[in-house]
């Protein structure tokens, strides 16, 4: 018998690595940022917890969260507008002279009360960042047979110095459990990487937020995860699955740029275990007499009369006639203009680039253009 | 309780399309795919969506299957609401017996009982066969200026094709003055788009007086109109002048889609101001490979293409492998066409697969004689195996 999937909560951290890239995320969520050219990062592991059969999930956002909102609207779209459990969205607050939470564990203590209505017995925590299509009941499944308190996935792999910058690394005994957690190391080598999924009891998340918070102590990878190693019986489960995780620009760019390789995207987004997404109604894309396209992933509702090579166009994008797009990726409703040539950059959503222009950057460094920019 | 509603419509999606041929055969007209990722009838409902109408009957019967699960509470329209939204109306049964809908007029008899309950002034009765986009406020306020109790929206076509139409004549006023169902020698060019608005009262005495008359064929181009038209009530004719397109056959079905790729044609799917909405499914955007070919195309979501596209509508979910080539076709859902395979002014029904090396189709040019040529047709779910061959016009609807 498999456990009970709508017994388990998912607490989604729409904010957390914000800052990792204040490009895409100065004005919306990590978790909003639009990813593979049609969806945003959340979609991921919203989807993946409706897929493993959950029924409730909470969004913790502080700041910016606008875009989020907009995003998720009733929630039908993931399935998730129930009468019963669904989706809450989880805005700060708390007392007067609160202020904002800084650490995950603060800003559980603000939520303890939903988290308690819900009636779950487990709790996935979850960041914003990372793209996967997990199936959490094996996951599920796993922890309570190994009896662990704290499961975290994580993936064991070399790394470079900026992949573990901002990340947590475990140090695990031969039976995978965590004796000593490392935080931000910032140094290459090989590592159990965590991927900021974390599984616990409610209970267990209670006790602790109960327990740390009056002590300020706040942080849930330095506090919990750091601190109780050894003490807790944390383990680590090793995802074997596809995923990208999201922790600056550049990781952003290449993450997106893989899902060019066929292989890659059909082992993200499965038939049985699709990736849902805000619906908007557009037209297929529609490619001119003229144009000329290869390796590229596109979306519905583009407009294609000029050249796209190795890119990415989200949404709505048109690329008129004689203009080259090499290596790009265009965000929703971007638009390049009669035999403009670019080539190595990111534009956000409703840019407009002009006729005959040249923009381009070098190989590995590309331009980001913002929101709404006319060029 | 019920909310009075001004204008109720009712969409006649019990069609079984037999012109189409392997298209229906396990699914109903309005459902067959058409435009990438569209049915039928996602226009009429769309349409009824953008002129303002919120309460909606859509009247099933024939293989409704793929239709009530493509539709379902017809929120992707926007249509699942508290008061009124969209209805599945299929043929029940009642104390007095079951009854299947026999006819058009009959079928909406059938739905009095639905229609009463919204207490509505006027009835807009729309078919799930059409292509086109049309506010149908525009025509129920054309029918409020001519004080007709029935308003019938005609195009005006080519003198050549009248015959295959229900025709009517009109005076300066366009109010009807005659109408005959396909008329060997038209004496107008203006044709029926069947789509009538009734306002209600006169649609439900009419409609109730021909139940009575056991000879009738219980239908609005054979019965109804006739009757209106002979007790001289207020009949006019609503002039549309935009694209429109009857998708009844193979080769109309095929043209339609064509048409989407002509930059002539005025039906455009890209206006903000008046989208066509369809139940979308969750599949990733699509990748154009690196020995894709592609050009003058529509493709949508989920497909993988690395073969050379021209000229063809490419539906969700699609694959076509490197080196097949695929021109002047429609693939539709989860179409296959693997290494090597040939499909030419073709219609690749959904889910069927063409093995490397088949050849669906012919160019017109390559046949001597023009009667043996035409769009070939391999039905939903059929493999078409390795080297095998569709001759132009001949229509597969099982594995060969």
């Amino acid at each position: 018998m498999s456990y009970n999937m709508t017994n388990v909560l998912g607490i989604i951290f729409a904010n957390s690595h914000d800052e990792a890239l204040p490009e895409l995320a100065s004005n919306r969520t990590m978790a909003s940022v639009p990813f593979g050219g049609r969806f945003r990062l959340i979609d991921f592991q919203l989807s993946s917890m409706v897929n493993s059969g959950m029924s409730t999930v909470g969004i913790i956002t502080k700041s910016n969260y606008e875009s989020l909102l907009d995003h998720i609207g009733s929630a039908r779209y993931w399935d998730l507008a129930r009468s019963y459990g669904g989706l809450t969205i989880l805005p700060p607050y708390g007392n007067i002279d609160s202020g904002l939470y800084v650490g995950k564990l603060e800003a559980l203590r603000g939520t303890l009360g939903y988290i308690k209505k819900t009636g779950c017995e487990y709790v996935i925590l979850a960041d914003g960042n990372v793209v996967l299509n997990a199936d959490y009941s094996k996951i599920i499944e796993e922890h309570i047979e190994t009896g662990a308190d704290i499961t975290c996935v994580a993936s064991t792999g070399n790394y470079s110095a900026s992949e573990t910058a901002d990340a947590v690394a475990f140090e695990t005994d031969a039976t995978g459990r965590v004796k000593e957690t490392i935080l931000n190391a910032a140094k290459a080598g090989k590592y159990t990487l965590g991927l900021n999924i974390n599984i616990l009891s409610t209970a267990l998340l209670e006790s602790l937020v109960m327990d740390l918070t009056p002590r300020g102590k706040n942080v849930f990878d330095r506090d919990v995860l750091q601190a109780k190693a050894g003490k807790l019986n944390i383990r680590v489960h090793e995802y074997t699955g596809y995923y990208s995780r999201i922790h600056d620009f550049e990781s952003y760019f290449t993450e997106n740029m893989k899902l060019l390789d066929p292989d890659n995207l059909g082992k993200l987004i499965l038939k049985k275990r699709p990736i849902y997404t805000k619906v908007r109604d557009d037209a297929p894309s529609k490619y001119g007499l003229d144009s000329s396209v290869n390796n590229s992933l596109v979306a519905d509702g583009c407009i294609i009369d000029g050249v796209v090579e190795d890119s990415i166009l989200f949404r709505g994008v048109k690329v008129a006639k004689g203009a080259v797009v090499k290596n790009c990726i265009l965000m929703q409703d971007t638009s390049i203009g009669k035999s403009t040539i670019i080539s190595n950059i990111i534009t956000d959503k409703d840019v407009v680039i002009g006729d005959e222009l040249r923009i381009s950057s070098a190989v590995g460094s590309p331009l980001y253009i913002g929101k709404k920019r006319v060029l | 309780m019920y909310n009075k509603k001004e204008c109720v419509a009712m969409l006649l999606a019990g069609g079984q399309g037999s012109r189409l041929y392997a298209l229906t055969k396990n699914v109903a007209k309005p459902a067959v795919p058409y435009g990438g990722k569209y049915r039928i009838i996602d226009f009429p409902l769309s349409n009824c969506v953008n002129s303002g109408i919120d309460t909606v009957g859509v009247l099933t019967q024939y293989q409704p299957l793929v239709l009530n699960d493509y539709i379902g509470n017809g929120q992707a329209w926007n249509l699942d609401r508290i008061h009124g939204g969209m209805h599945i109306l299929p043929p029940y049964q009642s104390s007095s017996g079951a009854q299947w809908y026999e006819g058009t007029a009959n079928a909406i008899y059938q739905n009095l009982s639905f229609i009463d309950r919204y207490d509505p002034e006027y009835v807009v009765i729309l078919s799930g066969d059409h292509i086109y986009k049309m506010d149908y406020s525009k025509m129920l306020n054309f029918h409020k200026e001519k004080n007709a109790v029935c308003t019938i929206a005609v195009l005006d076509v080519e003198y050549e094709e009248a015959s295959r139409f229900g025709i009517m004549s009109v005076d300066e006023d366009n109010a009807i003055t005659k109408f005959v169902e396909k008329p060997k020698v038209p004496e107008s060019t203006l044709a029926s788009m069947g789509i009538y608005i009734f306002s209600y009262p006169t649609l439900k005495k009419y409609l109730t007086e021909n139940e009575m008359d056991e000879t009738a064929t219980k239908d609005f181009g054979k019965n109804i109109i006739p009757a209106l038209l002979e007790n001289k009530e207020r009949l006019y004719a609503y002039r549309f002048e935009d694209y429109w397109k009857d998708v009844g056959t193979i080769d109309s079905l095929w043209e339609a889609n064509m048409d989407l790729l002509s930059p002539t044609v005025s039906l455009d799917l890209y206006d903000p101001s008046w989208k066509i909405y369809s139940n979308n499914d969750s599949r990733a955007p699509h990748i154009i490979g690196k020995n894709a070919k592609i050009q003058n195309s529509m493709v949508t979501t989920g497909c993988v293409i690395d073969g050379a596209v021209e000229f063809s509508m490419i539906s969700g979910g699609v694959t076509i492998e490197e080196g097949a080539v695929v021109t002047d076709s429609i693939l539709m859902p989860g179409a296959t066409v693997k290494k090597g395979a040939i499909v030419e002014y073709s219609i690749v029904g959904e889910s069927s697969v063409i093995e490397s090396g088949a050849h669906i189709g012919a160019r017109p040019e390559t046949v001597e004689n023009k009667d043996e040529w035409g769009v070939a047709v391999v039905g939903h779910d059929v493999t078409v195996s390795s080297g095998s061959v569709v001759k132009p016009k001949e229509i597969i609807s099982a594995d060969m």
